[in-house]
């Protein structure tokens, strides 16, 4: 019996402006690209800074041109977009486990000398932190990273 | 409330150029489920619409279909929230379609025994020796990616797997978790091997869609991107020592 | 496991990339970008150019510059497969992607021995 002649459904080349999620996920892949764009911006600077203070100053008037202005202003939407969406996925990503988890035996296969053999080793079980415990500390994080940069940098 | 609601639901036959369209009117009640929308179609207006269907009761996984764009089980999914209508009904995206409302599902059919769904050991424990024991702790470990019914929604709305056929798809991906995290399986290198390949969980950009539609709240994309973590310390600890014991 | 597999280890570089430029960048932008060149702050130059120049400081720079870049890469990347549906040409566009990472890494290098 041979196989029905099945309809392939297409796939749009603007996929991704049909839902809003798909259009949210694009924006925040996008960010990257405005991670890109200060990383040189900081390298450029650095390298400013170290050839004496009229490059730095220099540096800093071509930075302050109503052009990079506002591109450094859509860079920062767009790294905080990425900040508050990491923070926000991590917990899905990974398993934060706190005093409520304690650590079990269990038979896993391990590799020795090359080899995987079956051997006795330690997981951690229960104890999930919840979500909202592990956002809050990313932002407690951020706050801190921030507070001693602005300290290291103004002081 | 008004007593009748348009279905407009995709029409096609194998060798026909392409899908079209047919509307039908069907009676707009209350606990009527877009399902029972399509039974009606069926039994009083036209024989020949084609659909799967089993449990009606959201636990079989057989009545995976687009409503209004949104991969949705259709038997959970009720025609008066689409009130004043028309509601839109498709197949299910990114599968091909076999006819109206049924869709291909080899693809998946192929992929899930790839990331061997089992229990693996390799002692020859049987029926007789007594049962594994299991704390209700280590049941809770993987309890959740164990829910999964085989819907295929997660696949209709991943744009990755529209784009890339070969991606091996989040319930592959969650079922193959399912089984590393369970106290009682010793295969997880055997599912590493399949899934940390290009076409395993490394195409998964975490879009998210896929736990947003999930009936049954698995959370495949958690799962993926635990499995990405997993994978790629494995990979390390491989890389950094070779040859020692761990 | 014998094969050796190259996603595992630029996605561990995409993470890493992605936590410290959500932890670290928001505010290397609003004082680099905008507080100072805008004159809302305005620290010595002798001062910028002590902290920059202190060996730490030229660490971290060099490993967060690294990180970010290849975060950069590997996203966008896929943001051209997947967004642009460029995939058939994957292997250009991470050759481009990872190798100017590469080179902007590289850069950074010789920025941090040289300042």
């Amino acid at each position: 019996m041979s196989a029905p002649v099945t309809y392939r459904q297409p796939v749009s080349r603007l996929w991704w402006l049909k839902k809003r999620t798909y259009v949210l996920f694009v924006m925040r892949e996008l960010s990257s690209v405005f991670v890109a764009w200060f990383v040189v911006f900081l390298m450029m600077m650095v390298f400013a800074i170290g050839r004496g203070e009229e490059s730095y100053q220099k540096f800093m008037d071509w930075a302050a041109s109503p052009v990079i202005v506002v591109i450094n202003v859509v860079a920062l939407a767009f790294s905080l977009l990425h900040t508050v969406t990491w923070f926000a996925l991590t917990p899905q990503a990974m398993v934060v486990r706190g005093p409520g988890s304690r650590q079990v035996r269990a038979m896993k296969e391990v590799r020795v000398a090359g080899q995987w053999v079956p051997a006795a080793t330690v997981v951690r079980v229960g104890g999930r932190l919840p979500a909202s415990v592990v956002i809050a500390s990313q932002y407690v994080g951020l706050v801190a990273v921030s507070a001693f940069i602005t300290w290291l940098v103004l002081r | 409330m008004a007593d009748s609601i348009q279905m407009h639901v995709t029409r096609y036959s194998p060798g026909d150029p392409a899908p079209t369209v047919a509307v039908y009117e069907v009676p707009a009640r209350k606990d009527w489920a877009i399902l029972d929308g399509l039974n009606y179609i069926k039994d009083h207006v036209d024989g020949s619409l084609s659909y799967r269907w089993s449990c009606r009761m959201g636990i079989c996984g057989s009545c995976g279909m687009n409503v209004e764009g949104e991969p949705e089980l259709t038997c959970a999914t009720f025609l008066t929230d689409y009130a004043p209508g028309p509601v839109r009904v498709e197949p299910l995206s990114n599968f091909p379609i076999v006819r109206d409302l049924v869709v291909d599902i080899e693809d998946f059919m192929e992929k899930l025994p790839r990331v061997k769904p089992w229990i693996i050991r390799d002692d020859d424990v049987t029926v007789i020796d007594g049962e594994y024991l299991q704390t209700p702790e280590e049941l809770e470990e993987y309890k959740q990616f164990s829910n999964c019914i085989n819907c295929m929604l997660c696949y209709a709305a991943c744009p990755i797997y529209g784009l890339e056929p070969d991606f091996i798809g989040p319930a592959a991906i969650a079922l193959a978790e399912r089984y590393d995290l369970d106290s009682r399986d010793r295969g997880q290198r055997e599912r590493l091997d399949v899934l940390i390949e290009k076409e395993g969980v490394w195409g998964c950009t975490f879009v998210g869609e896929c736990t947003r539609v999930c009936p049954k709240h698995v959370d495949p994309a958690g799962a993926i991107q635990r499995y990405k973590l997993k994978a790629a310390t494995e990979n390390l600890r491989a890389f950094l020592l070779p040859r020692g014991a761990r | 496991m014998t094969k050796r597999h190259v996603e595992p280890i630029v996605w561990l570089l995409f993470s890493g990339g992605g936590v410290v430029a959500s932890v670290f960048l928001p505010i290397l932008i609003v004082l680099f970008g905008l507080a100072i060149p805008l004159g809302w702050v305005q620290p010595e130059y002798d001062h910028l150019h002590a902290v920059v120049s202190h060996w730490l400081t030229r660490l971290v720079f060099l490993g967060l510059v690294v990180l970010m870049l290849f975060h950069w890469a590997h996203r966008f990347r896929f943001t051209l497969d997947d967004g642009l549906q460029l995939r058939s040409f994957d292997r250009p566009i991470a050759v481009l992607c990872y190798g100017g990472a590469l080179v902007g890494s590289m850069a950074a290098l010789l920025i941090v021995l040289t300042i």
